[in-house]
């Protein structure tokens, strides 16, 4: 009736459990007789009387795992025929089939410890090098701030004189490219009116299908894509209504009944396969974009939104398809040119001597006790997906950018370092990026671990507009000697 | 290049900015009709209860031996209806009105009732000119067919406990030919809007006005751009019922207020019609996603239910003579004796079908639940696990996202048994497919859930993308089996994947390939331990009217009019639930939970309350939301723990799960757009806060199985009002912020912000409830100040009862299959007690196809606690053993024995009055006896 006779199971608590004494629960609430230790009941509050059972609540199950890393486990998991311990320890009374995967976990660990320790060894060798580097850097840009803080009202008067060339070369930059736009805006609109009036020509024979040289309301029907009531079907007054109350139009009247339907009009040609229906990503990368764009307050409704967003009418195909006029812009003339390369360098001028008055800026960055992460400022690294191209520019700012096309949504500017307490270097935060509707600002926590190189690793978002950035980099890697004795420290009771 | 579908766009962002208009956080009214807007009922409301046109012909009577028909005719139109009343078996008396000879068929709703009900003899007692008394049958039960104006009239002794028609509301909107199409073979003088009263005057002067011009809405109808062709015209249908003696009537769920239903009176009526309300409003009559046309009236005396049987959109209006007088004014009446007699008067209206409605004369509540179990079935038995914690999320992201999530409650040592997918996880919302960069590999998720003993949800909406290189729409297509439009062609509406067909679940052909899909080798990714979620099935269509399908849709010869509030049940119904219980060759128990629902849900599954909000009134609505559920047969209700739009405060969210812990359905539930709330991550207080509400869910696991067991066999509620119990104390009679499980848990869960305490009713005069936490004793018909802190979930244990838990909580409850059981024994102020425990595997039919289920009757009197067998016939073996009995409320024995010959040990709490008995160690199945030895001395004192 009752469960079978009961092993011993925590060979470490042996000195607490003398047999054939009383047995004083740990927190010494009380003494039973020692026949009642490891019974399958419950007698102390601690649960120290069940080391090898299930009975105690709040008990704890040591698993030796030889082999491997001994571990403690709730005492719930032991017998429920789930295999927690290596060593199969816990299920000793279940049924459930356990392997002893002790030594090839071991293994496995050491080769990970092994590799990590090689990592970590190559990490911090470089991290050196950054150190060295940083303190150089270090150097120079001191000097440099100096230099700075002597001359900061002369330089700042040259940024704003620079700031003036710069503004002045762009105007006459500016207005050459709007007139060469302009032009060929013009020229555009010349060749799609020709086009349109082709496209009337082609569908007037197509709609006039018994080709009396009119188009009639049935003639009409025919054409579901001009339904206006979205039922699907264009009837009799509708046909009537897009005629222009007549029961049909020749060639000439017809021009103002082309101006009605050639937004929805499909030609016969065209293939109504719902092949060309976009896929979702497509849809998807659509409405991200708008979304940034105007700032379109859509979260807010979000079943509403979110139909509205899958719903996305079917469009053609993106990239859309465009006409051979509309193929590209001919090139700017050698004047506007001219006009560009000029501005273009009293930018750069400007920018340069801009950074210049940065660099108090840069200075006053936290950048690791030896300004080991310095040398990240002004670098971006970039991560690929199936979707998006994530740029990271540590100190600066996070963003996302969809692989095809579209603007560029910010995850969050530089915040704070925020690591546990004893090491805030391994998480930095970046907060206040483009906001969700309705919900807080994009906002990227990034995960530094050890590795040889800098890069990012994955990007994800658990949680609505908050994001997780794994990043390598070797500026994290600690000496190795403390790497191998903190892994070491697992195996300690 | 984006041309031709700009103008639906139109309408989409005409949608949402409509909505963006509406106000921030509430439902835009506008997008759902009022009574007023619904052209049938302002037509029927604006009938005055008066001199009913309705006369019974007498001579036409037929009685057979269990069906009386009887015509009646409308002497304004001469129209001849037809009445059918059929006394059926457990008290409940079955009233049909129909057209003697309509156009066409009307609509009978189908596949709601079970079996064939058995009826009984009716006879006549005595008939004269002006009507005929029946009898009954049993309990001096007669029914008074009165002729001029027709009435029916059910009394019991001198007393009438409920009358039809008896203000003349009765009006039956007969089908006709379009006047201005074809000639009106009843002759043109019998042109009316409501085949109803006092219609005469005016329909006369709208006549005389103008002859054509027709009433608005009765031969087509437009709510904001959609236009109601209505091809057969007016096809209305009301009646209403007297309540002599009752002032509380319940039931006709779904409506987000509170238990005890409100007078219309100069408002809206309540609205049966499953709609997918967005960001609904508490406490008001608005339609919401499921609809069951019962409502059951209590007074102290006596319990009954009427039942109308009618899927069509419905309205019912309640008035009450005593409303609005105040407990004093009351008294006066009292007093003065001039008062009448206290009266509920109710009328339902529906835009179709026939009337046909079931009065179930109780007397008791549970007799009600019986009567209402014997028409509709009882609740499906769920798998044991179901009864366990659900987390879902709309959306865990991709497979990783499932194995973090589920090594989350691992490492926080938090128990749960399902973990669910939302629309997500699909191809493009592809129902039965796997988004193949999220989730590549299903089944080794699935087998990852399952080594761990634990199952999963993943979402099946009733709507198809129209897709033609989709498997599931181009069979649906090929076969034919869509909704198709008034004209013919397949219909399509806008729902999550885009432009969408609906499959006509009404049809059984397609309920029976939709169960099929549900196979393992069409399912693909599926496997066993994967469940289903059928959501949007009212079905929701995002640019419909009112959100849903148009009304002229045809399902087969059948508007959609005619079905709407049938859809969902057909979702679930043989479809789904079907599929499910196919895929094991009929062996494993399903499970599925459904948003829309009807009269008959209750057997295929689970019910939550829909797209609720992360806010304490959302909290609090949870209680009578679920509450007036249960009355109307389905118990397996929840409410989305946490709040499913918006992020709840830490605190809200403790309060959630400590409440969601302790009704059917525990599931936290989140909308995409909210910060992850997975319960560890509000710091290690509210985690450990979190853990604790759900460990005590798990070891109450037993008694709630057993209450599922009960309400599958007898069709009584799980989560109960007091007054189902206490039917006779009228302080109960409103209390809908605290509730029973079964008979023997009180719950009042701590509902309000920054609470420093509740104030709960313990019922029950002469009786004692027992605190679970402290074992305190306090007495009943008292309220009783309980000071809470974050830790408090205020439950209390009936005295007389014996409730049987399993202490051990492991991560899932199947891991607790074989574990101890520990039986809480809380003594009657008499000393005595008694329970049940019920055990089978957990997830087959064997325990009713093999009769493999052990249970046990458990009572403790004479200071004997004894187990016996309730079913010897019954056959099956568990490990599980009694390891722990406490009894609340005991005195120090001097001994204690097994029986009679094992001694076993005890230990008394002298001051709250508890004895443990340590490891009895009877086997559960086991027959037994403890016998406890009085100590005299301590008796004598």
């Amino acid at each position: 009736m009752l469960p079978g006779s009961l092993k011993f199971r925590a060979e470490i608590f042996r000195q607490f459990y003398e047999e054939n004494k009383p047995f004083t629960c740990l927190d010494g609430s009380r003494t039973i007789p020692f026949d009642r230790v490891n019974d399958d009941y419950c007698d102390c509050r601690d649960g120290s009387d069940e080391p090898g059972t299930a009975a105690c609540p709040n008990g704890s199950f040591h698993c030796t795992n030889a082999g491997f890393r001994p571990t403690f486990i709730p005492s719930s998991r032991i017998n429920d025929g789930i295999c927690d311990c290596c060593d199969t320890t816990d299920e000793y009374n279940s049924g459930a089939k356990c392997e002893n995967t002790c030594k090839e976990l071991g293994q496995k660990e050491h080769e990970v410890l092994q590799k990590m320790a090689e990592i970590t060894k190559e990490g911090f060798l470089l991290k050196q090098q950054l150190i060295q580097e940083a303190k150089n850097r270090q150097q120079e840009k001191q000097s440099k701030l100096t230099e700075l803080q002597n001359n900061k009202k002369e330089l700042e008067e040259k940024v704003e004189a620079l700031r003036t060339v710069k503004e002045t070369a762009e105007q006459p930059e500016k207005e050459a490219k709007e007139l060469h736009l302009k032009a060929w805006e013009e020229q555009k609109a010349i060749i799609r009116a020709e086009k349109d009036k082709a496209k009337m020509a082609e569908a007037f024979l197509e709609l006039d299908d018994d080709a009396d040289g009119f188009v009639a309301v049935a003639e009409l029907q025919t054409h579901a894509e001009l339904d206006t009531d979205a039922d699907g079907t264009v009837s009799e007054t509708e046909a009537q209504g897009l005629l222009g109350g007549v029961d049909h139009v020749d060639t000439a009247s017809f021009e103002k009944v082309w101006d009605n339907i050639k937004d929805k009009y499909v030609s016969e040609l065209a293939d109504n396969d719902s092949e060309q229906y976009p896929s979702d990503d497509d849809v998807q990368e659509e409405e991200e974009e708008d979304e940034e764009e105007d700032d379109y307050p859509e979260e807010d409704f979000d079943k509403v939104r979110k139909s509205f967003l899958v719903q996305a009418p079917p469009t053609v195909k993106t990239p859309p398809k465009k006409d051979e006029d509309e193929e590209a812009m001919p090139p700017y003339d050698d004047e506007t040119r001219v006009l560009i390369d000029a501005a273009q360098k009293a930018r750069d001028n400007f920018e340069e001597s801009e950074r210049a008055l940065n660099i108090e800026k840069e200075i006053s960055f936290d950048f690791g006790p030896d300004s080991e992460f310095s040398y990240l400022y002004s670098q971006c690294y970039e991560l690929t997906t199936s979707e998006y191209i994530y740029k990271l520019c540590p100190f600066n700012r996070v963003s996302q950018k969809p692989k095809y096309g579209g603007s560029e949504t910010n995850l969050g500017t530089w915040g704070t370092w925020a690591g546990p307490e004893d090491n805030k270097y391994l998480l930095m935060k970046y907060e206040h990026g483009t906001g969700c509707w309705q919900g807080p600002n994009r906002s990227t926590t990034v995960k530094l671990t050890c590795g040889k190189e800098t890069t990012v690793m994955s990007t994800s978002e658990p949680s609505r507009c908050e994001y997780l950035m794994e990043f390598t980099t070797p500026a994290v890697c600690q000496e190795p000697e403390a790497v191998i004795s903190s892994l070491h420290g697992h195996d300690e009771f | 290049t984006m041309s031709f579908p700009w103008f639906r766009m139109g309408l989409l962002l005409g949608l949402c900015i409509s909505l963006l208009l509406g106000g921030s956080w509430a439902v835009d009214r506008g997008n759902f009709k009022t009574c007023d807007q619904s052209a049938f009922c302002k037509r029927q409301r604006a009938l005055k209860p008066g001199q009913s046109p309705y006369r019974a012909l007498l001579d036409t009577l037929e009685l057979s031996d269990s069906r009386l028909t009887l015509q009646l005719i409308n002497d304004n139109n001469k129209v001849h209806l037809l009445l059918e009343l059929y006394r059926l078996q457990g008290n409940i008396t079955r009233v049909k009105i129909n057209e003697l000879k309509p156009l066409k068929p009307r609509y009978e709703v189908p596949d709601v009732l079970v079996g064939d009900q058995p009826t009984e003899p009716l006879s006549v007692l005595s008939q004269d000119d002006n009507g005929v008394v029946l009898s009954l049958g049993a309990e001096s039960q007669r029914l008074i067919v009165s002729a001029r104006p027709f009435r029916l009239d059910i009394m019991e002794g001198p007393e009438v406990l409920l009358s039809l028609n008896s203000r003349g509301l009765l009006a039956f909107e007969h089908l006709r030919l379009r006047k201005d199409t074809q000639a009106d073979p009843e002759g043109a003088e019998v042109k009316e809007n409501v085949d109803g009263a006092e219609q005469q005057d005016e329909e006369q002067k709208a006549e005389d006005g103008g002859k054509d011009k027709e009433e608005d809405g009765l031969w087509e109808e437009t709510f904001k751009t959609h236009t109601d062709s209505k091809p057969n015209g007016p096809t209305s249908i009301s009646l209403d019922f007297s309540l002599p003696g009752v002032e509380h009537v319940y039931g006709i769920p779904e409506h987000a207020d509170n238990l005890k239903l409100k007078t219309t009176d100069g408002g809206e009526p309540y609205r049966l019609y499953n709609l997918d309300v967005f960001q609904y409003e508490l406490y008001n009559p608005m339609a919401l996603y499921g609809a069951v046309p019962v409502m059951l009236a209590h007074n102290a005396q006596r319990t009954m239910g009427i039942f109308w049987l009618n899927a069509a959109e419905t309205w019912v209006d309640i008035s009450s003579n005593t409303a609005g007088k105040t407990v004093f004014g009351k008294m006066l009446d009292f007093v003065q004796g001039s008062s009448e007699t206290p009266q509920t008067d109710v009328r339902w209206i529906s835009e179709s079908g026939i009337i046909d409605v079931f009065i179930m004369l109780g007397p008791k509540p549970s007799d009600v639940f019986s009567q209402y179990a014997s028409l509709t079935g009882t609740q499906s038995f769920p798998p044991l696990a179901g009864l366990g914690y659900h987390q879902c999320r709309w959306n865990y992201n991709d497979q990783d996202d499932v194995k973090a999530v589920d090594q989350g409650f691992d490492q926080h040592d938090i128990p749960y048994d399902f973990i669910w997918l939302d629309i997500e996880h699909t191809d493009g919302k592809r129902y039965f497919t796997w988004d193949p960069e999220k989730f590549p590999q299903p089944k080794e998720m699935l087998h990852g859930i399952k080594d761990k003993r634990r199952k999963m949800v993943a979402i099946v909406d009733p709507h198809i993308k129209v897709d033609s290189g989709y498997k599931i729409h181009s069979e649906i297509r090929a076969r034919d089996l869509y909704v198709k439009n008034k004209d013919g062609g397949d219909y399509e509406g806008w729902c999550w994947p885009g432009n969408s067909g609906y499959p006509d679940f009404t049809n059984p052909e397609m309920r029976a390939w939709w169960a099929s899909m549900f196979a393992y080798d069409k399912y693909e990714g599926s496997m066993e331990n994967l469940y289903t979620w059928n959501d949007m099935n009212e079905p929701s269509v995002f640019n419909g009217p009112e959100v849903t399908m148009y009304k002229d849709a045809m399902h087969g010869k059948w508007e959609h009019r005619d079905v709407h509030n049938l859809y969902g049940l057909y979702v679930q119904h043989m479809a789904t639930t079907d599929g499910l219980i196919q895929r094991s060759g009929g062996t494993e128990r399903p499970f599925v939970l459904t948003r829309a629902f009807f009269a008959g849900s209750q057997r295929y599954g689970a019910v939550w309350t829909g797209d609720n909000a992360a806010e304490w009134d959302h909290l609090k609505i949870s209680i009578p939301m679920c509450l007036s559920l249960g009355l109307v047969g389905i118990s397996l209700c929840g409410a989305d723990v946490g709040g499913f739009f918006k992020s709840p405060s830490a605190e809200l969210l403790v309060r959630w799960y400590q409440t969601g812990a302790y009704q059917p359905f525990f599931r936290a539930h989140a909308h995409l757009d909210t910060p992850r709330r997975e319960p560890w991550l509000f710091g290690p207080e509210n985690t450990a806060l979190i853990r604790d509400a759900i460990r005590q869910r798990y070891t109450l696991l037993p008694y709630w199985y057993q209450q599922f067991y009960q309400a599958h066999k007898t069709g009584q509620p799980v989560m109960r009002p007091l007054w189902v119990e206490y039917p006779k104390d009228t302080a109960t009679f409103t209390i809908d912020d605290e509730f029973l499980i079964g008979q023997d848990l009180l719950v009042h869960p701590v509902t309000e912000e920054g609470a420093r305490g509740v104030t709960a009713y313990l019922p029950g005069q002469g009786e004692v409830w027992y605190d679970v936490h402290t074992f305190q004793k306090h007495n009943g018909a008292q309220n009783l100040y309980i000071p809470v802190t974050m830790s408090s979930i205020p439950v209390f244990q009936r005295g007389g009862s014996i409730v049987p838990r399993k202490v051990r909580v492991r991560r899932s409850s199947d891991c607790m299959e074989n574990d101890p059981y520990t039986l809480y024994v809380a003594l009657s102020p008499q000393r005595v007690a008694v329970g049940e425990l019920y055990i089978d595997d957990g997830h087959t039919f064997n325990f009713q196809t093999k009769k493999e289920f052990i249970h046990r009757s458990l009572t403790f009197a004479n200071n004997a606690l004894a187990s016996r067998n309730l079913f010897p016939e019954s056959n099956f073996s568990t490990d599980s053993w009694i390891e722990k009995v406490l009894i609340l409320g005991a005195s120090k024995p001097n001994k204690c024995w097994v029986f009679l010959t094992t001694s076993v040990e005890f230990e008394f709490e002298a001051s709250m009055s508890v004895l443990t008995l340590r490891k009895p160690g009877m086997n559960a199945g086991a027959d037994w006896t403890v016998v406890l030895q009085p100590n005299q001395e301590i008796q004598d004192i």
